[in-house]
Parts: C-alpha cells; structure tokens; sequence
C-alpha cells in the first residue's frame, strides 16, 4: 500500500501504545522487586490516578440515562445542564448523530474562546481528531510538490505518525534545550530553507505548551513565529490542548489566536491559523472520550465551502465527548451548587509542585548523561542507549516511560519522558524508584 | 520626496495586504477532499437546516416542520434506546451509581467489569488501540454463537469508531498503485455513499457493479464479472464491497447468493469486504441474515482458508440505534500477518475508538440473558423495535406501490426504502436547465413545498436515466403514515405541473 504505515515501537503487554518500551512477555508468577508496573508513559490522567471530575461524570451519566433526572442525590445544576444539552439533541437522545457538531455546544465554544482572546470568534468544528482533519484539508503532492510540515523537535510520536500516513514530508526544527526548550526563529528559518530542496513546506506545527517539554511560549515568541509565518507564507497549526495546565511563577498562556488579533490587520487579516484544544488534557484528562475542536482563521474564501463539506463527511464526533467539551468550555461557577466540588477536584488534578519540570503542560522531559561505558554497552546489545536504559528501568523497577527516541532528539543526546500528570503519591513513587534505578545505573557502568 | 514617501509606504502597505496568498486556497488544497461528495448530508440537508432557522423565526410556510427522513439516525426520529444499554453506560461515566439502588445487578455486573478494563477504572482513559481486550473477547464470543460455533479469535478483532471508520481504515491499506495499476474497488450501485467518498478521498478507482433492481435488488455475479473485466482495463481490481443486508436498497442477500460472491471472489483473487451493520434488521418473509464469515467456512477449507474478508459491524443502526457513541469493529480473516501488523500499528494513529463506544459495544454482544433480572424488559424492547420497523417497512412498501409513476421493490431489511420515480420530461428540463439532476429538482421541490428531507438517487447511484429517492422508515408510525400521503400527494401534484 502507498500509505505510509508509520514506524512505531512495536509493543507487546501494558498497552500496545506507540512509542513505549517493549515490555517483554514474561509467564505469570515471575518474582520481582516490585507489585505493579507503573505506566508513565502516557498523557492519561485518569490511567495515572486522577479521578475523573465529578460533574462531568454526572452530567453524562444523566444524559446517558434520563430517568437520574428523579434522583434527589444529584445537584440541579447537574440536571439543568443535563436537561439544556438533552434539548439540543432532536430526539432528545445522546445517541443522534452529530452534524457539525451539536450546534449548542458549538457555540459554548465559541463564547469561551471570546472570552479567552477577545476579538471576533469563529465557529470552531468539533471532531475525534481536528489536527488530522485539518492536514487532510492540506496535504498532498510528491516528490518536490510535497506539502512539508515544520515539526518541532522533540514531538510527540503519534503526530509524527499522523505525517507519514497522509503522505506528508516532517520538516523538523530543533527547540533549543539549552534555552528551556523554547524556539528559536533562526531555528525555523534554517530548517526551512533546507526543507525546500525536496518539499513544498506549507505548514508550521507549533505545540505550546509543549509536549514533551512542558516549555510555555512567551507572547514576544509567539509575535516571532506569527512573522516568521507571514513573511514565509505558511499556515500556522497551534496545537494548544494543555493551555490549562501551568504551574511555574510568571508563566502564562496567551492563545496564537490572541496574539494575532493584536498585532493588528496587517497580520490578523492574512495569517492563516488553526488552533486545537480538547478534553483529552488539562484538568479534564477524557482522552477516551476522543473529543476536541479546531478554530480556523482566515480561511480563504475559496475553501470554505469545501471545508464545511469535509466536516460533514466527518464521522468521529461521539456525543459524549461533545458533552464533556461542552463543560469545559463552560464549567460550574461560584455561586453553582456543584462548584465547591469543581474547584476542589480542579486543584487536586494538578501535580504536585515538589516536582517542577516544564513550566506547563503534563510532561517531565528529562536528559540523561549516560556514561560512556553505558553507551557502548547498547552498541554491543544492538539497540539504543536511552531505550537500554528504559528496558532496565521496566525491568528492574517496574516503571514504564516513552523513551527520547520517539520523540526525536539531537543526535548524542538521550531523554526520557514522563507524563507528571498523576496523584503526587504515585509521583514521589515513580521518582523514588526511578532514583534508586538511576544510581545504580551510573554505577554500574562507572 | 518627503511628499511621495508616505503615500509610497501605504500603497506598500496595500499591496503587502493584496499580494499575500493565501496558503489554503481552493487551487492548492488536497485535491482528492474536493472529490469528496456525501449526499446524506449534502447541499438537501443544508437547505432543510436553512428552512429548520427559518421557521424557528418565524417565516410561514405550508408545514410546521421539517421531517428528516434524509439520514439513518433513529434516535433522532424517536426510537426508545435499550434501556439496559443506557443503563449499563450511566454507571460506567460515573461509577457512584454502582453504590446506590437505581440501577439492577446484572446492570452493575457489566459496568464493574468493563471498569476494570479502563486505565484507571475510567471510560475517560485511552485504551489499547486495537481496543480494550475482554471487549475484544466478548465480540469474538458473540461472533462464534451467531454463526453456530465458528471459532473466533479475539486478536482479529479491531475496534472502531463506528464501522465507517474500520471501513476506511482497510480501505487505505488496500489503496496502492499507478495508472493502470492503481488499486480499484468494486462498489455496488445503489451505494451508501461512505465507499464513493472514501474512495475519491483515497485516489481509488471505483469499480461500480448494477444491482438488480427487477428482482428485488438482488446481486448477480454476471453483472460483477461484467464490472470487473471492463474495470481491469484501466485499473487493478483488488477489493469488493458488498452491503448486507443493503443500503439504500435493504436487500438480504441469500445464501447462494453470498456462496457465490464468495466463490468469485476467490476466483478473481480480490479482498471482500462485507458490511453488515443491519444483520438485525430483516423483516421480509423467507428473509434471512447469513454471515459472510459463517458461509466462507461452511464451503470448506479450500475457501475459509484462503479467502481475505473482512466483516464490519457497528452499535448505529439494528435494535439499539446509537449512531452518537460511534461504537463498531471488524473482523479480519485471512489477513497476510504482515499486513496484520501494520494494521495494528495504523490504528494506532488516532490513539483509540471512543472508550464509551466501546462499552457500549460489549453490552450490545453481551447483553442480558435468560433468568437475569433485566431480561425481560430487554427482549422486549428490542422485539418491539424491530417489530415497529417491520410493520413499517411493509407500510412503505404497500403505500408507494399505491401511486402512480412510483414503485418500491420490498424493504427486505435494514432502515430505508429506495422506491424509483417516474419524471415527466419537462421536470428534467428544468432540473438540467438549473444544474441540477431530475431528481435533486424533485427532491428539493419536495422540501420547499412539505418540508419533508429525502436524498435524491443521484446521491446513491442507479441506471442511466432511472431516478429514485431514499426515505428512512425511521419516523414514528403516525409521522411516518403522514409523509407518505404528502409524498404521494406531491408526486401527483408534481406530475400533474409538469405533464
């Protein structure tokens, strides 16, 4: 087939997740120093332990199962929210299909993005995938005439997937570890002027705040990156599902969105943007509900009948997730009967801050100094320094992380990626095990 | 020169704002996504959406509502959701429900044990892309009793995002080639429109074969001979699509039929693909669901071993109807292991089907059984809903064939009647004279005057110069017998105006 299957680790045992440690298959019963894996790998909170917010769970539940609207148990505000969203369902019925979204919802969107950025809101589109909807829109072309999309560096694996199956060219950018993981535009001026040689680079994918690295852009940054996108003609992809999740002093989110509209008409009526959120990150962490949304800005007026087309063709927008997106977008207030509940468990969602690593987003990205004796140990096993080490860890200690490989890094460097995202007593675990791991590990190959 | 400098920066300015194209333009988009046409929802349904805003505001018209007959969505026409379904779901988003009395143990049995195949005890956590095993294993169970004990094996299952998704899914492994070699699939004609979106979206050539629709839309395998030795002219015929029971036709096949589809399919070395998201729907006397998989192995090893088929299901349509979870799966037989293996690595891509879909699929393959204390209920429930489609297919049937210049084949099965329609040659003046085809033109006049969405043929495909119109026989019996009057009013009214 001409679809580029994309190289992923294959996988056996805990999950078959791209990107993980291949956990060998091993008879029941075998003894080990430890009781149960913990699996860091993934940005799943509720795999990690945080519990699922209660108003959304109650709010489902009673769309699911109208008759809870006679339980005395469940607040009225749960129910009035239950109630709206079942009437915007025609049928009054969770299982209709979607067309472009529940409209209600969608303009819950809407006013949440008004009131983020300001300025003018566009009817976002809701679907299981928006990235991949709108690479679909965009990519196409071989050999010279290839649409290119510029990568960071690290990014994480399924995107990278994503590109290689709809036959897209990666352009990758190298964000600057010295300088906290941020992008350098002379970094992105390079890598595209290299990139034209063999591709049509089209599209630049930004990630803020990033994973894995957790770096949060500054508006400064971002004016940069707008430019950059301006002069080079390029369309820009902010990717911005963890916004909610920042926890260094003096961070702050501002959406690419935001920053466009204030840099006034010269670029905010002419750079073309679409930017992501979803209810898989953040203090929500539904990724099994599959659901986000994509703003497009500036569209050009050619398109937009066919996108609309596209989106209706879009099959993958399950109700449910649209309901949790719906109360994201749209959470219980002070002076609600559910929000003491709500802001409690918000706070709880967020790690503990003993650990502090990026200053945003769910990832701890660390790099590993391997010792040189290390390094030619995994040359003599045939494999990987950082994915040799990874192995033992598993092995040893029983602790599952993404090695660096997956997301790419400079080569002769080493990472490993650990999703913070999790109770802060599973954390400290995680961190003692990894400690005690990591000791030995130098020692060993001192 | 201080003068002229400012006006020179503006006009700068100006022609900085003009110059800059546009990255997305209609020129320079993916060309295979303006291929893409979908009928079920396209320009009919955004003027029936249009007219829906306009009554909200208040414009008069000769209807109070729209009625949406256009699509397969039952909820949306008032189908009751299983209970026990519904049930089983509410306790898995939250799980303090399994604390107190509202809900029946065999309710709770099911919840807790999908809980404890989530990450975390969440429907909210990702799961295995290929989906959360003891789902897996509980389909393969369900498959191996409906077709009379032909073993199953759960790593051929694949979850999906409804079965549209799987059915692209396979698709995109199967797309390959150039020119002469490019890869084609044959699709029957009428289709659902997924396959020819798909394919246009894919760059795949499609193969189209002519149900009959003189005999009840039946499948006759000369007709695919003929489709596919004209096809291979021009292209590499490598899949074949088969819809059953069908839409929009909602023939069953039978099982002769299915043998030598099978038979053919192992002959001219191509890929089955066997959609069979309405097995539960069939309602015409000596009507029968036969599984392709069951009647593969019944011909023997010389055919169940070697035969690649690959059989989709989905929790949208039957009894339950649940088209907004997007639960569904394949099952894959026969699948070269190295192309199995990058199937499982393509799936992972999008991470994972919808975990409530999911949940909802193993209640469906696993639902309450003789002696559990929501039986009862369940069976009849789900009897009654298919009792209500039957009666209603057969309404359709005997209402259409009352009308002159209609007539509707017998709704074997599944959700939609498909009747054809005789046009007066001024209408399709009129339509071609607007761009339209006859039976949009009819179709949309239809709207415009009762307000009642259908989709035209033309969406579907049918014989050069023939036109039909597909109706779901999803609205409730009362609503239902009210839009074949008014149908059957318009087309007299619509013949007599352009006779």
């Amino acid at each position: 087939s001409e679809v580029q299957v994309p190289l992923g680790v294959p996988c056996n045992g805990l999950a078959s997740r791209p990107g993980c440690v291949p956990f060998p298959l091993r008879p029941y019963g075998v003894k080990k120093p430890y009781k149960e894996v913990i699996d860091i790998c993934w940005g799943d909170a509720h795999s990690g332990g945080t519990k699922p917010l209660t108003f959304v769970r109650q709010v489902i539940a009673v769309c699911i199962y109208p008759e809870l609207l006679q339980e005395t148990t469940i607040a009225p505000d749960v129910k009035e929210r239950a109630r709206r969203l079942l009437r915007e369902c025609p049928g009054g019925s969770v299982g209709k299909y979607c067309v472009c979204g529940i409209p209600f919802v969608q303009d819950g969107v809407c006013e949440f993005i008004s009131k983020r950025d300001g300025g003018v809101p566009i009817s976002p589109l809701h679907t299981g995938s928006p990235v991949q909807f709108v690479l679909k829109l965009l990519v196409h072309g071989k050999g010279l005439a290839q649409t290119g999309v510029l990568t960071p560096i690290p990014c994480y694996p399924t995107f990278v997937m994503g590109l290689t199956e709809l036959g897209a060219a990666m352009v990758p950018y190298y964000l600057c570890e010295d300088d906290g993981w941020c992008l350098h535009v002379e970094e992105l001026r390079r890598a595209l002027a290299t990139s034209r040689s063999h591709c049509n680079p089209r599209i630049l994918y930004v990630i803020n705040p990033g994973n894995p690295t957790g770096h949060v852009q500054s508006r400064e940054s971002i004016e940069e990156v707008i430019r950059f996108a301006a002069e080079e003609e390029l369309f820009i992809f902010a990717d911005e599902v963890y916004q909610d999740m920042m926890y260094a002093e003096g961070s702050q989110f501002v959406s690419y969105k935001k920053v466009l509209f204030e840099m006034g008409p010269q670029y905010s009526n002419t750079v073309e943007l679409a930017s992501f959120h979803s209810v898989s990150k953040g203090i929500m962490g539904e990724c099994g509900l599959r659901c986000g949304y994509v703003e497009l800005v500036n569209l050009d007026p050619s398109v937009k009948q066919s996108v609309t087309s596209a989106f209706n063709t879009e099959r993958n927008t399950a109700v449910i997730g649209q309901i949790a997106l719906n109360i994201m977008v749209d959470p219980p207030k002070p002076g609600d009967p559910s929000y003491p509940t709500f802001s409690q468990e918000t706070v709880e969602a967020l790690p503990g801050t003993s650990f502090q690593a990026g200053s945003g987003g769910i990832y701890a990205y660390l790099r590993l100094d391997l010792p040189q004796k290390a390094l030619l140990q995994a040359k003599e096993e045939g494999t990987d320094p950082d994915l040799m080490y990874c192995s033992r860890l598993l092995e040893e200690e029983g602790v599952c992380l993404v090695v660096g490989k997956e997301h790419g890094q400079q080569e002769g460097t080493y990472h490993i990626r650990i999703c913070i995202g999790t109770t802060s007593t599973r954390l400290k675990e995680v961190l003692r095990r990894l400690k005690s791991f990591h000791l030995r590990f130098l020692n060993e190959f001192s | 020169f201080e003068v002229c400098q400012p006006a020179l920066w503006k006009m700068t300015e100006n022609c900085f704002m003009h110059h800059r194209t546009k990255v997305l333009t209609i020129d320079t988009m993916n060309p295979n996504v303006k291929k893409v046409e979908y009928a079920v929802r396209g320009p009919i349904v955004q003027r029936a959406v249009q007219i829906e805003k306009e009554l909200k505001a208040g414009a008069k018209k000769p209807f109070s509502e729209v009625i949406r007959a256009n699509i397969g969505d039952a909820h949306a026409m008032g189908q009751r959701p299983i209970t026990f379904f519904r049930q089983v779901l509410a306790l898995c988003s939250y799980p303090e429900l399994l604390e107190g009395n509202e809900f029946p143990e065999d309710a709770k049995e099911r919840a807790r044990r999908i809980l404890q195949a989530c990450g975390g005890g969440s429907i909210g956590a990702y799961s295995a892309s290929q989906g959360i095993e003891c789902v897996r294993q509980d389909v393969a169970r369900y498959i191996q009793e409906r077709d009379g004990g032909i073993p199953c094996n759960p790593d051929n299952i694949y979850l999906s995002t409804g079965a549209s998704d799987a059915i692209v899914t396979i698709l995109k492994l199967l797309v390959c080639g150039e020119g002469r070699n490019r890869t084609g699939v044959m699709i029957p004609i009428p289709q659902y429109p997924l396959y020819s979106a798909a394919l246009a979206d894919l760059g795949a050539v499609q193969i189209e074969y002519y149900l009959d629709e003189e005999n009840c839309w039946s499948l006759d395998v000369s007709e695919l001979r003929r489709a596919l030795v004209a096809a291979q002219q021009h292209c590499s015929p490598r899949a074949l699509c088969i819809i059953n029971p069908g839409n929009p036709t909602g023939q069953v096949q039978s099982r002769q039929c299915i043998e030598d589809v099978i038979r053919f399919a192992a002959e001219e070395h191509l890929f089955l693909m066997a959609d069979e998201v309405y097995q539960d729907n069939v309602y015409a006397e000596g009507c029968e669901f036969h599984s392709f998989k069951k009647v593969l192995f019944e011909m023997g090893p010389e055919y169940s071993d070697t035969v690649e088929l690959v059989s989709f299901h989905s929790t949208s349509k039957c009894y339950m109807g649940e088209c907004g979870f997007r639960g569904g799966y394949m099952e894959v037989i026969n699948m070269d292991p190295d192309v199995k293996v990058q199937l499982t690595k393509l799936v992972s891509v999008r991470l994972c089907p919808p975990v409530p879909g999911q949940a909802l699929l193993d209640v469906v393959v696993n639902p309450p059984r003789p002696g559990e204390p929501s039986f009862n209920t369940y069976i009849k429930e789900r009897t009654s809903t298919l009792q209500v489609l039957a009666e209603k297919a057969w309404l359709t049937e005997e209402v259409f064939n009352t009308v002159p210049g209609i007539t509707c084949n017998p709704v074997q099965g599944a959700m939609y009647s498909f009747p054809r329609i005789s046009l007066p040659e001024r209408a399709i003046q009129q339509a071609k004279e607007k761009g339209q085809a006859p039976d949009m033109f009819y179709c949309m006049k239809l709207l415009e005057e009762t307000g009642i969405c259908l989709v035209p043929g033309s969406g579907f495909g049918q014989r050069e110069g023939t036109y039909h119109f597909r109706m779901t026989i999803l609205p409730p019996t009362d609503k239902l017998k009210i839009v074949l009057e008014k149908v059957k009013q318009f087309h007299q009214s619509f013949t007599q105006q352009y006779s």
